[in-house]
């Protein structure tokens, strides 16, 4: 009886001989960049450009690490000790949260060009095809009869931006006040059915369960939806005006200090506005700072006039207390009356 | 804990105890007194103000409703299916069997997507669904069913060992006393099953309160009507607020630790009662 | 199977309708779900399907997996297996207590699972500085995705197998006891041998969420590709990047772990009949191999619940 207890364990030792232990890196640097969940593709074509471009002019190889994942979950993880060289986000808050912590400058907006954002991009609706609604601006998603699916503007990032655009809209219409913002804001939540778990979820909701008139999202996810569902499935519709969405970056001095990789996390960011860095922001469909590049592939990006949270907001900071917080105007609205 | 060991002669009581307890410490207990330690960084007065809100009752509310109603269909039905699995042969039941443990191996973002999908409304099941007026995906009815999904290995696979055991000179001795199938079942069988049923529901309870993967993709997660507590902690973290979090937490592990206590104590009782029920 | 009497077995109607029942519902509840996942998986076709799958990243995602799950198991079996024969076996004060405090992890949010390692080990945690200033990683590293899987499986194994415990009694225990046994060797020879069926599905669950784990591992694992993202992580990072038929293939992977209970079940149930065999055949002939029936071998358990 004994030995028919042993096949278990058995097995347990089997697996663990096909358990085979990473490999280590052979570069003569290891940068780790930790960065928002969509950012992939972005940098699985970057790295290997600069890697080029660092060899060709120091001699040095360099192996740069992705870490992806929510943009506020990645900050604290960095906060909590993952050694990232640099961070790439999708939203200030989170490289300000690192700033009031002390692991990155407090003035890394000023580190590099364009507000430390090598690109940018902007929220925009996904309708079905054909329109049927006849939805083309900001002020259609408070219509009544209208669906808007949108992430939860307390937990993702997507969330945030669609309900900032919503909220600087109806303040920079005529006679627009926080008021009267408050009021259109709550009208657009009032069509949401749900709020997604994430930018992604939102998407799946609207393109393959086919729920709700309209998908408020990131103008670079247009592209990745018409290859996930295919094009002509919907139509990408600019409103009259928009949220200029940056992507701040930053060194993290507390980690590069201590492995002594500042110059090439330097080059490695600031590379990031150089024709290479610009075009392949473009090819990725965000929305290159070169001038030169944005005109080249003016085609994919249709002008639009968008505000910065800065220019309607005072600063990332006091939108994200004055709207996010516990308390802010997303909870007042779903206040029990 | 004054023990009754001596009375009897088994070994191993010192060693397992202590093992038990140090391991638990390490691994539980330490960690979650450093949840609490961290959620005195508020004050009272704070922490009352977060427990208390209108929105956290509301979230505290239907993560205990939804996953008590989870935990009792598991218990139904888990009866039924380790019964079937155990006693009844019928074709490709290996497979069946294999199944079961699918809720624990998949990412419960895996079946949270999954389950939104099915249920939504032009989903394999949904559609069948919504022409009734049963709207499933993005309603509580939906964390219903995620809770349903992740809770239901715990009481299959805690009765399948126990009904395996159930000795056949049970069953045989109930029926020449003249008993019938059903009271068999209801006098014999069941009460054997009870202990291992009510771990099995405890599991499945515990399991769906603390749920937060699943839950969130096809719950909808409206304030108030379809948001749960672990998406309020999650939100009070992307504010980079640990502290809330954390009380948030605790009011949780409290409401869970009583509740589980309760189940346990009863479950003990009645094994106790039983017992001595035999004993006489 | 021996053809029972009317009272020791349902009437066939009965049988049906329970079994078809049960199918319909594990149908709706697995099946679907299953087929739905295998289904998306396969979506852009087979070639698509292998291609995610060789991807490096995802290989390595799945090594990471395993070796988490070989480390989490031993140390919960051992733990399961010791606090399982102190509250079956013995009688104490506080035991429901200790009851609920081993249930406890599973009502803690996976969140909050991850969160309390970093609060602990977390740069800014109680012992962040000194792990920090010692080099030690512990976070965002593997010990700290072990731990993490470590305390959410915590009470599988030890709940498996207190009911069933509980439930055989101590009675030939202590015979083997009495019978001058040691303690190891009762509790090879006796204990494990009798809850093998219980401690084999314990691990089997365990292993199935200590692979499955999301919540928690995400907290403390850091996401670093190709490096602390394990399977699940690698899933939701795709779904996140639209790449759902990667995602879905990786998802099918763990959801094929239910093929290796099934494995793992047979196997033992091989050897089982197979050692069956032989004892009967060298010892006493009252113990007469059931085989198939799925029973624990040949024990009779003379078990507290008397009619």
């Amino acid at each position: 009886m004994l030995r028919s207890c042993r096949p278990l364990f058995a097995a347990i030792a089997l697996a663990g001989t096909f358990a085979a232990v990473p490999q280590m890196a052979s570069a003569d640097v290891t940068l780790l960049n930790a960065s928002y969940d969509v950012a992939r593709d972005f940098y699985k074509d970057y790295n290997p450009l600069f890697q080029k471009y660092w060899k060709a002019k120091t001699g040095e190889s360099v192996e740069v690490k992705q870490s992806h994942g929510g943009s506020s979950k990645q900050v604290r993880a960095v906060a909590d000790g993952l050694e990232a060289d640099v961070v790439t986000m999708n939203q200030s808050p989170d490289v300000d949260f690192l700033a009031e912590k002390g692991l990155v400058a407090r003035d890394y907006t000023k580190k590099f060009p364009n507000n430390a954002s090598p690109y940018t991009s902007t929220m925009v609706f996904i309708v079905r095809r054909g329109n049927p609604k006849g939805i083309h601006d900001w002020s259609d998603l408070g219509r009544s009869g209208i669906q808007v699916i949108l992430p939860h503007p307390k937990t993702s990032g997507n969330g945030r931006y669609s309900y900032l655009g919503a909220w600087g809209y109806a303040l920079r219409q005529p006679g627009g006040n926080d008021k009267t913002a408050l009021e259109f804001v709550g009208r657009v939540l009032k069509n949401a059915p749900l709020f997604a778990a994430g930018g992604r979820d939102a998407t799946t909701t609207f393109m393959q369960r086919k729920l709700g008139d309209v998908l408020v999202s990131f103008e670079s996810e247009a592209e990745l939806i018409a290859r996930e569902f295919g094009r002509g499935e919907f139509e990408v519709v600019y409103p009259s005006q928009s949220i200029l969405a940056e992507f701040p970056v930053a060194i993290v001095d507390r980690v590069v200090d201590k492995k002594g990789t500042r110059r090439q996390a330097q080059a490695y960011l600031d590379y990031l506005w150089s024709k290479e860095g610009q075009e392949n922001a473009a090819q990725n469909y965000q929305r290159p700072r070169d001038p030169e590049v944005l005109k080249k592939y003016a085609a994919q990006f249709p002008a639009i006039r968008t505000f910065t949270v800065d220019e309607v907001f005072g600063s990332w900071s006091k939108a994200f207390a004055a709207h996010f917080r516990d308390g802010g105007s997303f909870d007042q609205i779903y206040q029990v009356k | 804990m004054s023990v009754a060991a001596a009375r009897h002669v088994l070994p191993g009581f010192r060693l397992g105890m202590g093992y038990t307890i140090l391991y638990l410490s390490l691994i539980v207990l330490l960690p979650l007194a450093a949840m609490v330690f961290k959620s005195t960084e508020l004050t009272a007065a704070q922490f009352w103000a977060i427990a208390s809100g209108e929105r956290a009752l509301a979230s505290l509310r239907i993560t205990f409703g939804a996953s008590l109603l989870a935990a009792m269909i598991n218990a139904v039905f888990g009866v039924l299916t380790a019964w079937v699995l155990v006693r009844y042969p019928f074709p490709g039941k290996r497979f069946v069997d294999a199944l079961v443990d699918l809720p624990f191996a998949l990412p419960t973002a895996v079946a949270g997507i999954t389950l939104a999908t099915l249920y939504a409304g032009n989903g394999w099941i949904g559609r069948y669904l919504e022409p009734l007026g049963v709207k499933v995906a993005f309603t509580p009815l939906g964390i219903v069913v995620a809770l349903t999904f992740i809770g239901l290995p715990f009481v299959v696979r805690t009765l399948q060992p126990v009904i395996e055991d159930i000795e056949p000179e049970l069953e045989e001795a109930a029926a020449t006393l003249g008993a019938t199938r059903w009271q068999t079942f209801a006098r014999v069988l069941f009460p054997a099953m009870l202990p291992a049923l009510l771990t099995g529901f405890t599991l499945a309870l515990s399991r769906a309160i603390g749920e937060y993967g699943s839950v969130i993709f096809i719950a909808g997660n409206m304030p108030l009507i379809s948001e749960i507590t672990p998406l309020l902690i999650v939100s009070k973290l992307e504010q980079y607020d640990v502290a809330g979090a954390t009380a948030l937490a605790v009011v949780m592990l409290v409401i869970s630790f009583v509740l589980l206590l309760a189940v346990n104590g009863l479950q003990w009782r009645l094994a106790n009662s039983r017992r001595a029920g035999a004993r006489a | 199977m021996k053809p029972r009497h009317s009272a020791l077995a349902e009437p066939p109607i009965v049988r049906i309708a329970l079994t078809t029942l049960a199918l319909l519902f594990l149908a709706f509840f697995l099946g679907l779900p299953l087929l739905s996942v295998f289904a998306e998986a396969f979506a852009a076709g087979v070639p698509a399907y292998l291609r995610a799958l060789a991807d490096p990243e995802a290989r390595s995602a799945v090594i990471l997996t395993v070796i988490v799950a070989l480390g989490v198991l031993p140390l919960n079996i051992v733990f399961g297996v010791a606090a399982a024969w102190v509250i079956a076996k013995f009688e104490f004060r506080g035991k429901a207590a200790l009851i609920t405090l081993i249930d406890l992890p599973f009502a803690v949010s996976p969140v909050v699972a991850g969160l309390v390692f970093v609060l602990i080990f977390g740069a800014q945690g109680l012992f962040g500085p000194w792990l920090m200033a010692h080099d030690i990683k512990i976070i965002f590293a593997l010990p700290g995705i072990v731990l993490a899987t470590l305390f959410v499986t915590f009470p599988f194994i030890a709940r498996e197998l207190i009911p069933l415990m509980q439930a055989q009694g101590r009675e030939e225990e202590e015979a083997a006891i009495s019978l001058g046994a040691s303690g190891w060797q009762m509790l090879w020879r006796v204990t494990l041998p009798n809850i093998k069926w219980g401690l084999l599905y314990g691990v089997i669950l365990a292993n199935a969420r200590a692979m499955g784990e999301f919540g928690a591992v995400s907290v403390v694992s850091g996401h670093i590709r190709g490096e602390t993202n394990t399977l699940p992580l690698h899933v939701e990072i795709l779904y996140n990047e639209y790449n759902q038929v990667g995602a879905f293939a990786a998802a099918s992977v763990l959801a094929m772990l239910a093929l290796v209970t099934l494995l793992a079940k047979t196997a033992v149930e091989w050897r089982m009949r197979r050692e069956t065999a032989m004892l009967s055949a060298e010892l006493s002939p009252e113990r007469v191999p059931a085989p198939a029936s799925g029973r624990t071998a040949g024990a009779t358990h003379p078990s507290a619940e008397r009619p």
